[in-house]
């Protein structure tokens, strides 16, 4: 068993930006429990084994270093849930207390 | 039903072109067929339609089919498929309709810039009709994943249409659309063209850019083709296909003939063709039904003039393990992107709640449970603790499995196999076990994890509950044209003789 608990879920969660509920951490812990029990089947292949990131034979694919139009500052900012004076509006990103 | 919603994609093209028929007049066949056997998949106890559309822009349609009566028109050199209407995989971008891949997240987000194969098949001049259903950001094997509502399989509408394009297949097979697009990172194009009776194709990766498909598992996402014939799917192909610059693991190498290819197929001779039945995609799992039909499929090819022998891939059996860790673990970085500040939704940015706090408010209220679970999963593969053992360990079956491949296509020129191990089940009934719904993608992963090509083409129905099955054709990666080659013999060999390709919908056109 993997032993995946309620508390390790509510870290998984902490570290990956989701507020899960109380009963989520329920149905989560148990689902994750059971799927990491069965994706750990590849715990017995060989380290000597190389890994691959990727199947495509090329690295470092590089561009000509040649200016091109970028995308209007008004079509980047469509999108925004929030947007003032041509900039994205965010929640403030410092600690203090307000 | 109008004679133009049962024509294969080369048939409308060929009547287009010879102005027997106007690009304006098959639009609106199609977007007719929609407004009748779409529904609107409110889930209210009535007869809900295929729900294959998740947004139809019938103004635009017709625009664009105007356009292309105009090129036909002018003579010009219009592509092979001007004027042929195309459904296209929500998780496409289009600027001029909303993409949202099936996640509140997204809900009604327009992206600033069409995908590179979207501006490929408008400058071709096929005449894009809508947006398709998905699993939430292509995770799924079934569409029930949907923040709205599953797709329903037009052969039975009690069950699903597979996934994660449910949409795009379900389209195609119930006559909305006779092509479609959609993106394959676990058999989410082959998976659910085998439960529909459907052509669909995954590309050798890299061959068609992903520049403007929202990234789930960047190393496994590849955009490709369905429809109801597998020359049609060629043609596809070959529109959406070839290098771009703006894809950074686009190949650079020339497209395969892919037509040229299912022409060569549609003749008939398989003579010489090595075929190789793959040992470990049988047994236990694999619906009675399903074994059958594929194996009859395997006496066709033999009747063909292929040589069909039986190959052992011993490492496909750390297939799923491994892509149930590397799919996520890329998903839980490519989703990092939906951080509520630069488009989509935002939850509870009241004046009082840090950054993070929005964050992760408007990330549990945005995402759907699967997708939750896939980035919590990707996490914890991706952490101090778990990496060596668990998403290392994932990165070496991958080489594991790449080396049967290349071991398998040393003695056959294509391997084969079932699509999927059972036909389409009914809506609901995996709903509470992940584990169960991931099985569905047994036989297609490892073609995403090596990368090669891989397509399947239907091969009847199953003697036990008479729904579709599909047969895989797995090829080398850029021998593409060895899989259309194979499947169009086959579905020529095959002919008529298993039903409809566009089934009725009985249940639901009685009931209007």
């Amino acid at each position: 068993m993997s032993d995946i608990t309620r508390d390790d879920v509510a870290h998984l969660a902490r570290l990956a930006r989701l507020a899960v509920t109380d009963d989520e951490l329920d149905t989560f812990s148990r689902q994750i429990d059971a799927i990491v029990d069965t994706v750990s089947a590849v715990g017995d292949i060989p380290d000597d084994v190389p890994p691959t990131a990727q199947v495509v034979p090329q690295t470092n694919v590089l561009r000509p270093d040649a200016t091109e139009p970028s995308l209007p500052r008004e079509a980047a900012l469509a999108g925004a849930p929030a947007a003032e004076e041509g900039r994205f509006r965010v929640p403030r990103i410092l600690g203090e207390e307000l | 039903m109008n004679e133009l919603l049962t024509l294969d994609a080369a048939e409308l093209a060929r009547r287009l072109h010879a102005r027997e028929v106007s690009s304006v007049e098959v639009t609106r066949a199609h977007l007719e067929r929609i407004e009748a056997v779409d529904g609107n998949g409110d889930g209210d106890g009535g007869p809900d339609g295929v729900h294959a559309f998740l947004h139809v822009d019938a103004e635009g349609a017709l625009a664009a089919a105007e356009a292309a009566d105009r090129a036909i028109a002018d003579g010009g050199p219009a592509s092979a498929l001007a004027g042929v209407p195309i459904a296209l995989k929500d998780n496409l971008t289009t600027i001029d309709m909303p993409t949202t891949c099936a996640s509140r997240i997204l809900e009604g987000w327009r992206p600033p810039y069409d995908a590179t194969v979207v501006a490929r098949l408008r400058a071709a001049g096929l005449v894009p009709l809508g947006k398709t259903n998905l699993d939430e950001f292509a995770m799924g094997s079934s569409t029930e994943n949907s923040a709205f509502g599953p797709s329903r399989n037009p052969w039975d509408l009690s069950r699903i249409p597979g996934g994660s394009g449910g949409g795009s297949s379900a389209a195609v097979a119930a006559g909305e659309a006779p092509l479609a697009l959609g993106s394959d990172t676990g058999g989410s194009i082959r998976q659910p063209g085998a439960v529909t009776g459907t052509v669909g194709v995954k590309p050798t990766y890299g061959t068609v850019s992903r520049f403007g498909l929202v990234a789930f598992s960047s190393s496994l996402d590849q955009i490709g083709p369905c429809a109801r014939s597998v020359l049609d799917a060629a043609l596809l192909h070959e529109v959406i296909g070839g290098h771009d610059p703006r894809d950074q693991t686009s190949v650079d190498a020339p497209l395969p003939p892919v037509v040229e290819a299912a022409l060569a197929g549609a003749r008939g001779d398989l003579a010489g063709v090595r075929v190789g039945v793959v040992s470990q995609f049988a047994g236990e799992g694999y619906q009675p039904g399903v074994s059958a039909a594929f194996t009859d499929a395997v006496r066709v090819l033999g009747e063909l003039g292929a040589d069909v022998v039986e190959v052992s891939c011993p490492s496909f059996s750390y297939a799923l393990p491994a892509y149930y860790l590397i799919a996520p673990s890329e998903a839980s970085s490519n989703l990092a992107r939906f951080d509520a500040m630069r488009y989509g939704l935002r939850v509870g940015d009241d004046g009082t709640r840090s950054t993070d706090d929005v964050m992760s408010l408007t990330r549990e209220v945005g995402f759907g449970a699967e997708v939750k679970r896939r980035i919590m999963i990707g996490t914890y593969a991706l952490s101090a603790g778990s990496y060596d053992a668990l998403y290392g360990k994932a990165q070496r079956a991958r080489t594991l499995i790449v080396r049967d491949f290349t071991a398998a296509f040393e003695t056959c020129d294509v391997l084969v196999s079932p699509t999927t191990p059972t036909t389409a089940f009914p809506i609901g009934e995996r709903a509470d076990d992940p584990l169960a719904i991931y099985l569905a993608d047994l036989c297609t992963i490892p073609s995403n994890l090596a990368g090669n090509a891989a397509l399947s083409v239907p091969c009847g129905t199953s003697a036990d509950d008479g729904l579709p099955v599909g047969l895989q054709v797995m090829a080398p990666a850029l021998a593409d044209d060895r899989a259309y080659r194979v499947a169009a013999a086959y579905e020529t060999a095959r002919g008529e003789s298993t039903g409809p390709r566009i089934p009725e919908l009985r249940a639901l056109e009685g009931s209007r």
